[in-house]
């Protein structure tokens, strides 16, 4: 019975490869404090999509790999991928109303958090403050969420995820 | 529950070792995503050199001679330094060991966490690296294996803000220990009392003594010296002589095994393969 409802699960999993492996593509030392958090917005799109099918179980496991790929204490992003999965899936349904720009605030909020819970974990193990550009990968994963988002919808549309 | 399972992972692995075998499991399942991330570099550096022109192949070439002879002339030099300090090292009755075993491996050109100085490196348990195990670069000290999988293996350089390195100064044997700043260029000396003979210019090599980095490997060279006189100790600050942020070939150096060249083998002090360059225990991939 799940089988004729859910279709295309291999598309999601394709989408969470991609932005993995952005993650950790190699990008000029300017360009490394801006990357955005891919990860996070793939699960966000993918939580305000279909939410009966990604949630906190998902975002768990991808920020686990997020953590081995970036080298972090292992259950950091885990943690905050979890929870920033859970207010999507608590909201989901006000956030798809908004138009995209509203939607990319909600987002900027959803990313800061997620870098609010790394860096309390990271203060709490005794590393030092980072500096104020800290928290550009949130203002840019807000710039590029319109991208994602339209990006996304097609491909939802055109391989029928549901 | 998720939460609670993340901090509970998260406690174990700041707090114990339990879970480096699941560390290392997941590293194999990361490694293909590490491979994928790798081809355009790869292929990049394969075209350039299937399509480089031979002329500058054979300027390269010869480039590479001359800094080879120029190599062999300071060995032929160094070995027979190294000899003669056995021998004066047997006058003092104290032990020493020159030559390690040593390993080449690469750099994966992943980019990690941007506040944390960490790299990939392309060895992994398959080739006996160890947790702990120092790395160094043609110039220096780079930092210590953290985690290990069995095909890759997670470094801390010697500048990560956790990361601390017993050193000695060269020119007069202070004792001391290098602590990363967090910047890639700038190692602190926090514990250098005001009225040490410290100076701008120093070479600090590995002390040996935290049993770790071999002795005698260059660290860095003091930058800058303050003494401040309301505090106990002098600020002083120094630049890593590795190149943390640029070599690709790091070596692995293994300081448990050494070859020959120990002074029990050779009491009477004229070690027989010690000009001999089959001797030097050096591996390449």
């Amino acid at each position: 019975m799940t089988l004729a409802r859910h279709h295309g699960g291999g598309v999601i999993a394709l989408t969470f490869l991609l932005a993995l492996l952005l993650t950790i593509i190699p990008l000029p030392e300017w360009l490394r404090y801006l990357r955005p958090d891919w990860v996070g917005l793939v699960l966000i799109y993918w939580c305000l999509a279909v939410p009966e099918r990604v949630g906190v179980s998902t975002g768990w496991l991808m920020g686990l790999l997020v953590d081995m790929l970036t080298g972090s204490l292992l259950g950091q992003h885990a943690m905050a991928l979890t929870i920033v999965a859970y207010l999507t899936l608590r909201f989901h349904q006000r956030i798809r109303l908004f138009p995209v720009w509203q939607q990319a605030l909600t987002v900027l909020v959803l990313l800061v958090l997620h870098q609010l819970l790394a860096l309390w974990v990271s203060r709490f193990i005794g590393r030092p403050g980072p500096p104020w550009f800290y928290w550009f990968p949130s203002l840019t994963g807000m710039v590029v969420w319109p991208l994602v988002f339209f990006a996304l919808r097609s491909l939802r549309r055109g391989f029928r995820v549901s | 529950m998720f939460v609670a399972l993340s901090i509970v992972l998260m406690t174990m692995d700041h707090r114990h070792q339990h879970i480096e075998s699941l560390r290392a499991g997941l590293s194999v399942v990361i490694y293909p995503l590490q491979m994928i991330v790798e081809l355009p570099g790869a292929a990049y550096s394969w075209f350039s050199e299937s399509l480089a022109t031979r002329r500058h192949l054979q300027e390269e070439n010869a480039s590479l001679h001359t800094q080879i002879l120029m190599l062999k002339a300071q060995t032929q030099k160094l070995q027979s330094l190294e000899v003669e300090n056995i021998r004066l090292r047997e006058l003092l009755d104290s032990s020493f060991q020159v030559g390690q075993k040593i390993l080449v491996a690469e750099l994966l050109s992943a980019n990690l966490d941007p506040y944390q100085h960490q790299i990939i490196i392309n060895k992994g348990e398959l080739d006996k690296v160890y947790a702990g195990q120092p790395l160094l670069d043609a110039n220096g000290v780079m930092g210590q294996v953290v985690h290990v999988g069995p095909y890759t293996s997670t470094a801390l350089l010697i500048t990560d803000t956790s990361h601390a390195i017993p050193v000695q100064v060269n020119r007069n044997g202070i004792r001391t220990i290098a602590i990363g700043s967090g910047s890639i260029n700038r190692l602190d000396l926090p514990y250098i009392s005001n009225n040490a003979d410290v100076r701008s210019g120093d070479l600090l090599t590995s002390s040996g003594l935290g049993g770790k980095f071999p002795p005698g490997y260059p660290v860095a060279i003091v930058k800058s010296v303050e003494h401040d006189p309301g505090q106990s100790f002098a600020h002083v600050t120094a630049t890593p002589t590795a190149r943390l942020d640029r070599s690709r070939e790091v070596l692995l150096v293994w300081p448990g095994e050494t070859h020959a060249l120990k002074p029990a083998v050779s009491p009477s002090g004229d070690a027989p393969g010690a000009n001999d360059p089959s001797m030097t225990e050096e591996k390449t991939p």
